[in-house]
């Protein structure tokens, strides 16, 4: 991924900044400019929780080529507490340990490095909580 | 709206790697094929549907490369990206040009080029269909996000490795009488289930292969249809198209895919017709998962039955809802852009009698699914005989 793009995502990527729809509360991850339930456009900044449990998962053996030294590893989407939905990583834990309804509390980790002279890439996995 | 009839259709010979051919050979090669048979002597138009040209070969523009080197220069060309749903968009598109009245024959075709780069290229490429800065950013594939579809699947409803594995064996099965199918050989359950891990629990033989391919049909008015050609015309009787988010994660359910379900709806209340009306489905089996998802959002079965009906045959060749008679993805092969086009091509065939030793007896009315990354988007068409 280019190194422009990376520090427009800082602030979710690093922080977990989500924005919460002053009218109808929904909370988006990435943040959005118009809510699709209710189509309003006011939104504030709120951080995510942290903890949250597996809602599917897989076991990746054939990744992409940054991820290639990672293989065999846990992919999942997680659901977090108040509902917010993303893709982590689960490691600290054998993929095969891994179970659809797993606790797990997300860490801020390094995802990968972009080439062998460019900037190390952050982000969140999951780990068992 | 006029009624909309397909003239013409055409497809390369066999799909695979044909690295003797070019991008636009590949493309030229199946619109030729097209115009040949609808017997036409001009376009008024067409749409080219590619999902990623740029990445795969380097080129873009394909709406004038290819309206040049297939001999039509200056005709209006558009081309129309949908990721993997981009064939069925470029029907769509050429469907809405000829029912509004504004141009009368209209070519609407598919291609991918896929082989001239290395399989982690082709990955890359193929993953710029999901959301790259919260999908592809944590290491998510293509195989990843349906591999997390079926884990979802089986959980919730029980369905086992084997049901998928049953897709796979039933799809080569029916490629084995498709003469352009990429691999025409017979497989078992055992095969899939014993083939290298992709991303877990889908095997490689769960996943479709990497083709060079083109398909194209040619659209008219079903009143002139007659005049310009002695086939069998076949109707475009309903057309259903539409998205939902491209992030798996923020669907409520992952194992239901709510853009294919409201295409189908669409297309089904246009045609004005029943899933008991239909006599043969060609559906996105981009992952032995996704053919199992697609016919439960198609509601041919109910939610969490797919795996079941597929155990029992009904799905096969010689059921009572036969599914991807022409192999399907998974065995005819996947060039991404061309898939939606080559499903209206293999229809039409079965709608005419054309289809050899695969024909499917007395086929009046059949229905094309074509989808867009890991659901993202997807179009439905339902053909009849006119
Ligand atoms: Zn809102």
């Amino acid at each position: 991924m280019p190194s422009a793009n990376y520090t427009r995502e800082i602030p979710q990527r690093y922080r977990l900044e989500a924005s919460r729809c002053v009218k109808c509360g929904q909370v988006h991850y990435p943040p959005r400019l118009i809510c699709p339930g209710c189509r309003s456009r006011q939104f504030e900044t709120v951080a995510l929780p942290s903890g949250g449990k597996v809602v599917t998962y897989t076991i990746i053996s054939v990744g992409p080529s940054d991820f290639a030294a990672e293989v065999p590893y846990a992919l999942g989407i997680v659901e977090l507490e108040g509902g917010v939905r993303l893709m982590a990583q689960i490691v600290d834990v054998p993929p095969e340990k891994v179970s659809i309804g797993m606790p797990v509390t997300l860490e801020f980790r390094k995802l990968y490095e972009e080439g062998k002279a460019g900037i190390i890439c952050y982000g969140h996995k999951a780990v068992p909580a | 709206m006029r009624d909309v009839a397909i003239i013409g259709v055409g497809a390369n010979p066999r799909w695979g790697e044909l690295w003797g051919q070019s991008l636009r050979d590949i493309f030229v090669e199946a619109a030729l094929a097209a115009i040949d048979d609808a017997g036409v002597d001009h376009l008024d138009g067409m749409y080219v549907g590619c999902m990623s040209s740029g990445i795969f070969t380097g080129q873009e523009h394909l709406a004038s490369l290819m309206s040049d080197y297939l001999g039509q220069k200056h005709i209006p060309a558009t081309r129309v990206e949908s990721a993997c749903a981009s064939g069925g968009l470029a029907v769509k598109s050429a469907f809405l040009e000829v029912a509004s009245g504004y141009r009368d024959i209209i070519l609407a075709g598919g291609v991918e080029k896929m082989t001239d780069v290395s399989g982690g290229e082709a990955t890359f490429a193929l993953g710029t269909a999901a959301d790259g800065e919260y999908e592809g950013y944590h290491g998510a594939t293509f195989p990843g996000l349906y591999a997390m579809i079926a884990k979802a699947h089986m959980a919730r409803y029980g369905t086992t490795h084997e049901m998928l594995a049953q897709v796979a064996v039933k799809n080569h099965a029916n490629g084995m009488l498709n003469p352009m199918a990429q691999y025409r050989s017979e497989i078992t359950v055992q095969q899939v289930l014993n083939s290298v891990m992709i991303a877990e629990p889908l095997h490689i033989l769960d996943c479709s292969p990497i083709t060079d391919g083109a398909a194209a049909v040619i659209l008219c008015p079903l009143d002139m249809a007659k005049k310009i050609s002695k086939k069998q015309p076949v109707k475009i009787a309903g057309v259903g198209h539409a998205t939902d988010t491209i992030q798996l994660a923020q669907r409520p359910d992952p194992t239901w895919l709510e853009s294919t379900a409201l295409a189908a709806e669409a297309a089904f209340k246009m045609a004005g017709v029943s899933r008991k009306d239909i006599d043969l489905y060609e559906v996105h089996d981009c992952f032995t998962i996704a053919e199992l998802a697609v016919i439960e959002a198609l509601g041919l079965v109910d939610k969490g039955k797919s795996g079941e009906a597929t155990l029992k045959g009904r799905t096969a060749r010689t059921g009572d809802i036969p599914v991807n008679v022409s192999g399907g993805l998974k065995s005819k092969g996947h060039p991404v852009g061309a898939t939606g086009a080559v499903q209206i091509v293999e229809l039409t065939r079965q709608l005419r009698g054309e289809a050899g030793e695969r024909q499917i007896a007395k086929a009046r009315r059949a229905l094309a699914q074509n989808m867009g990354g890991s659901g993202g988007s997807a179009v439905v068409h339902i053909l009849e005989v006119a």
